[in-house]
């Protein structure tokens, strides 16, 4: 962000000074789109992350919700004074207060996810093309086996076995996500494997663990950080429908897609913003997500330089 | 060919087996069925006869081969809530579901491939773009939330269409379908766009590709130098061969239809496997979730297997490489 302002600098001055980052940076501003999707990204997680000091109310503590505020249509005024812009949910939260901390658990939940799928999928990933032979056949068997079935299909075969609970989520999540690390990790660590510089490592006498970590694997971090955010949006939209299914996270854990289940009783008697501002954020949290994430792959791939 | 598909065969058997280790032992290990077989205000005694008579005093390689000689029987234990065989109540709700599944697959091509037709024609004018930008919303936007705006603005605001259940059924050719009766079609037509949204978007992406490519090649320029009208060489000659690629693509997503569709009806309340599975998972049913993993981990197996089997017509190079492995 900070790299806008060189915009404004002369040319040779901003050659002079011009590091991968800020090239990097520079090529991807470039886009409005995915600037201004990266602007509300950033302004969604800064909203969830202070919530506790910006929200009007607590909405889980219960000395600060009146039942009396129920239902009520957005803009309305709430009991204790402030206004009710998104109006109120069944048992008289404010809905922009409970959903800023549902973003939390929400955001929390898919980043948790993806980050331990993609520490396994890469560790699996970069094993298999490194080792090869036999190795690789098994587990690229596995990866392949498990890509033959929906994501979907796995996580909710999952929490059918393991039951409601937070920590279950991410379990379920990260199983159903990480071969999609590991197939990115290992195409791109095969490519790598065969270039010039490992085989001059290997011949100064470096260990495999030093290649495989200081040299394979930053060459091989591009295409994973586009799969992560890809995977990360559809981690928190996947987490957000089994919610709704009423078989992900549990009350006590309000993020959005419980926020949408509890107002769907609501929507056939006409009280659809309970419903559809939860949705409606985590519509926009995700499709943010998916703009940066598309545009950081036309930016990180080689073959699109100009 | 008869060495490839044997060694498919085998690793299906395989895979099912080890899909029945994972779902049996998930469920009776990780979680306790005590707890979800008897009721809490049982005493001991009653808790000791329930275990008894489960037979969940014994090893559990013992309970697992009970399991499996059941399966292979076609007896997957009895639903607590229903008292029936847990298979039997699968199987009854499972017409629901394909028929959901079938109509959606049907609504994909019949949008998608007009939609894709004309944006591969004109592809630099207004709808063209508009419907590829529609058609990355339909990837990226959650289903049950399109499911739930389809709820708000057709049934609650509209008031046009029914928002749950199956309406009547009728029997056509020995099949009972919602397709056959005018309420029927009224209850499908919003949970089988809903399921479809995805297929659309790819359907229109596999049409515009393929249209586009075939447009340039020199069957085109021939029947063009020839005097055909655009129409003919549209309709007959690009689209005919266009078309067989498209419906084997839409076609192969009939298993990711039926696991969608567990979303879908839970939204629309369909009286499909999929409510029943999430329905029995909130009622703690364990011998129809058990049920209906096998029976759905079935029904993939095969279809994959029928996926690889026709790759490997279509495509010998798949065979070859595989039997060198």
């Amino acid at each position: 962000m900070s790299d806008l302002s060189s915009e404004g600098q002369p040319e040779e001055a901003r050659a002079a000074v011009e590091t991968p980052f800020r090239r990097f940076a520079s090529e991807f501003f470039e886009s409005k789109v995915a600037t201004a999707a990266l602007v509300l990204l950033s302004l969604i997680i800064a909203l969830s992350l202070l919530a506790p000091w910006i929200t009007p109310q607590n909405p889980y503590d219960l000395a600060q919700v009146d039942v009396l505020d129920g239902r009520l249509p957005p803009g309305s005024q709430a009991f204790a004074g402030y206004t009710m812009w998104l109006g109120s949910d069944g048992a008289g939260r404010d809905l922009f207060s409970a959903i800023l901390y549902g973003l939390r658990i929400s955001l929390a939940v898919g980043v948790t996810s993806g980050f331990i799928a993609l520490l396994i999928g890469m560790g699996v990933g970069l094993i298999a093309a490194y080792a090869g032979g036999r190795v690789e056949t098994v587990i690229m068997r596995v990866v392949d086996l498990q890509l033959s079935f929906p994501a979907t299909l796995v996580a909710l075969m999952l929490v059918a076995i393991l039951g409601k609970g937070i920590d279950k989520i991410i379990l379920a999540l990260v199983v159903a996500q990480w071969a999609y690390y590991a197939r990115t990790v290992r195409a791109s660590a095969l490519v790598e494997r065969r270039k010039e510089y490992v085989e001059a490592a290997a011949c100064l006498g470096l260990s495999h663990g030093r290649i495989v970590f200081r040299h394979i694997l930053p060459n091989c971090l591009a295409p994973l950080i586009v799969v992560g955010t890809v995977q990360v949006a559809s981690a928190i939209a996947l987490e957000a429908t089994l919610s709704f299914l009423g078989v992900g996270l549990p009350q006590t854990e309000p993020s959005l897609g419980v926020l949408i289940a509890n107002g769907f009783e609501y929507m056939m008697s006409g009280r659809y913003w309970i419903s559809v501002f939860p949705g409606l954020a985590l519509l926009l949290t995700v499709v943010t997500i998916n703009l940066v994430g598309d545009h950081l792959r036309d930016v990180l791939n080689p073959r699109l330089k100009r | 060919m008869t060495v490839f598909i044997i060694r498919r065969l085998m690793q299906a058997v395989f895979v099912v087996f080890l899909m029945s280790v994972i779902v049996f032992f998930g469920v009776n290990v990780i979680g306790n069925p005590i707890d979800m077989l008897v009721s809490p205000d049982a005493d001991q005694q009653d808790i000791a006869e329930a275990i008894a008579r489960l037979g969940l005093d014994r090893p559990i390689h013992e309970q697992y081969w009970r399991f499996l000689m059941g399966a292979l029987e076609g007896d997957l234990g009895r639903s607590f809530i229903f008292g029936e065989p847990a298979l039997k109540l699968i199987l009854a709700h499972m017409p629901a579901t394909l028929e959901l599944a079938f109509a959606s697959l049907v609504m994909a091509l019949v949008i998608g491939i007009p939609l894709g037709l004309y944006a591969g024609l004109y592809p630099d004018g207004i709808a063209s773009r508009t419907i590829m930008a529609g058609s990355i919303l339909g990837f990226s936007l959650p289903t049950f939330w399109v499911g739930l705006m389809f709820i708000m603005v057709f049934a609650v605001m509209l008031g046009w269409l029914p928002s749950t259940g199956r309406g009547d059924t009728a029997v056509i050719l020995g099949i009972e379908t919602s397709l056959a009766t005018r309420d029927g079609w009224s209850h499908i037509l919003m949970p089988a766009l809903n399921l479809a949204l995805t297929n659309i978007a790819l359907a229109i992406r596999l049409t515009r590709a393929g249209v586009r490519e075939a447009m340039g090649q020199d069957y085109v320029k021939f029947a063009r130098a020839k005097g055909l009208s655009t129409r003919r060489i549209v309709f007959v000659h690009v689209l005919k061969n266009i078309m067989i690629p498209i419906v084997t693509v839409i076609g192969l997503e009939f298993g990711a239809l039926i696991a969608f569709s567990v979303i879908t009806e839970t939204i629309f309340a369909w009286p499909g496997m999929g409510k029943l599975l999430i329905d029995s998972i909130i009622q703690l049913d364990r011998p129809v979730v058990v049920a209906y993993l096998m029976v759905v981990v079935l029904l993939f197996v095969l279809i994959n297997l029928i996926v690889d089997i026709v790759y490997s017509i279509l495509d010998p190079r798949v065979r070859l490489q595989d039997q060198r492995s």
